[in-house]
């Protein structure tokens, strides 16, 4: 069973390649993945990112009922802002990781990966008994187009009135606000997943199309593309961001993933106690960023080594690739910790052959 | 699939390869040129990385000989005629796109002198189980 979004028709006849993912099909690319990824870094990608998630969580219990069933903070979260969480399990492992939109005091937008939709509208709706609050999913109904890059905010201008120009333009990073973007209401986030400025738009899918044909034209008259899931990917992966199912699963902590700072166990939480047990011990793996030399990708997957012992597993890769605009290649991989130094140099199993990768800090590339 | 090239003078592969051997012919007694189709370079997308055979090196029918490598994925090379490699392109290992741009031409990988061919297709048959108006 595969679902296709409102857009499928739009991606046809600009040439995309399909690709099944979660169940959806959506576009891989347009032309190359290569010249969308460098089109959103110097200029726009516009993306249909319809598979995503959408949860309306309202009433007055929202924001201590979210408290409750995710790993962050809400109820001091101010209307009109954004977090990016996780949902747990009871064992503190992750579900899911999120943004959850603020639009109101009683009101947030839940926002999952395609992959785990289901199971986060299920969770959520599980954890409201007691709580005075409605889950709502609106994924299927809800359409998201994404536009990234540094023109992303002049080809936003040029399709919004006058008066809310300001709007826009003072909207900060991790701020939303409705908006009317080529005459059609929208939530406007200034979210993204590929380290450029940019911006999330939310709308039901019968005005996804017209949405979409008017983002496009100016986007391409500035020099932008439309971008699929494989430039997606390898332009999250240069921000340093972690993908469910490569560097987040059921069986990672939070910790482990670096993600201590969305975790506020000062509250309980579905997890907390498990949470809270390990919080003091240094997490028994760590993930580190990798770079290397020369043109291999050191993929997910691949085994990395202890350099003075090359036989030794010190760990594995869980994303890679050569990266697009620093040149060379780039990895997220889960070490040992104890052999997860900065600078220090590691060896990756690449086709058989062992290629020196150096230990660092992510993100690899950080927007001037 | 329409408008992939495949010159009928050559010879194809299942793995998406072909030599410059002539459908039916006789193995010559000089290198043949091996390189991928334009199926492949379709379905690789980006290519990033060539790994191929060392000059001299023995290559043999049913193993790996080289990778292809794109932005998404690895894909191993196959030799099309067993024999020993006389010459590699090193212009296509300094720059792989040369491969997407001109797969039969400038973008041949290396050259073989044969001692056996594997199992060889003609443009038509490799098309037709690919899918392709030849």
């Amino acid at each position: 069973m595969s679902f296709a979004t409102p857009l499928e028709n739009e991606h046809h006849s600009l040439g995309a390649s399909f690709t099944d993912f979660a169940g959806w099909q959506m576009p891989l690319k347009y032309d190359s993945d290569l010249t969308e990824h460098h089109a959103v870094r110097s200029v726009a990608g516009l993306f249909d990112l319809s598979h995503m998630g959408e949860i309306d969580v309202t009433g007055p219990d929202a924001a201590r009922f979210l408290d409750h069933a995710l790993a962050g903070e809400f109820t001091a979260v101010t209307p009109g802002r954004a977090k990016y969480s996780l949902i747990c399990n009871e064992d503190g492992g992750v579900i899911d990781d999120l943004v959850a939109y603020r639009l109101g005091a009683d009101q947030f937008l839940v926002v999952a990966n395609a992959s785990n939709a289901g199971t986060v509208f299920a969770e959520l709706t599980e954890r409201a008994t007691g709580f005075d609050v409605a889950v709502t999913d609106r994924s299927q109904t809800t359409a998201l187009i994404a536009l990234q890059g540094p023109a992303a905010e002049s080809i936003l201008l040029t399709l919004v009135p006058p008066a809310e120009a300001a709007a826009v333009q003072e909207l900060k990073y991790y701020a939303a606000t409705t908006a009317t973007v080529a005459e059609i209401p929208v939530l406007l986030g200034r979210t993204g997943y590929t380290g450029e400025d940019g911006f999330e738009l939310y709308v039901p899918n019968e005005n996804a199309v017209d949405l979409w044909r008017a983002l496009l034209e100016p986007t391409v008259r500035a020099g932008g593309v439309p971008a699929g899931l494989a430039c997606r990917d390898s332009l999250r992966l240069e921000a340093g961001m972690a993908l469910y199912g490569h560097e987040l699963s059921l069986d990672i902590t939070p910790f482990e993933a670096g993600l201590g700072r969305v975790v506020r166990l000062n509250k309980k939480f579905v997890g907390s106690q498990a949470l809270q047990k390990i919080a003091d011990t240094a997490p028994a793996r760590t993930l580190v960023g990798l770079v290397g030399t020369g043109k291999r990708a050191a993929r997910a997957q691949y085994a990395v080594h202890d350099a003075y012992d090359p036989n030794s597993v010190i760990g594995v890769v869980t994303s890679g690739i050569l990266s697009p605009t620093l040149g060379y290649p780039i990895a997220l991989a889960y070490l040992d910790s104890d052999r997860s130094r900065l600078g220090s140099t590691v060896l990756v199993d690449v086709r058989g052959g062992k290629l020196p990768f150096t230990v660092v800090k992510p993100p690899f590339y950080k927007r001037s | 699939m329409s408008e992939i090239s495949l010159p009928e003078n050559l010879s194809y592969t299942d793995e998406h390869e072909w030599v410059a051997v002539e459908p039916g012919a006789a193995l010559p007694a000089d290198p043949v040129r091996v390189g991928i189709t334009a199926v492949a370079v379709d379905n690789l997308g980006d290519l990033v990385y060539l790994e191929l055979p060392t000059v001299g090196s023995t290559v043999t029918l049913g193993e790996a000989c080289g990778e292809v490598e794109s932005t998404k994925t690895v894909s191993e090379l196959y030799p099309p005629v067993a024999g020993t490699v006389s010459i590699v392109n090193t212009a296509v290992v300094d720059d792989p796109e040369l491969v997407s741009k001109d797969p039969y031409g400038e973008g041949w990988l290396f050259a073989v002198l044969p001692s056996e061919a594997g199992e060889l297709l003609t443009a038509a048959e490799y098309a037709e189980k690919n899918g392709v108006d030849a």
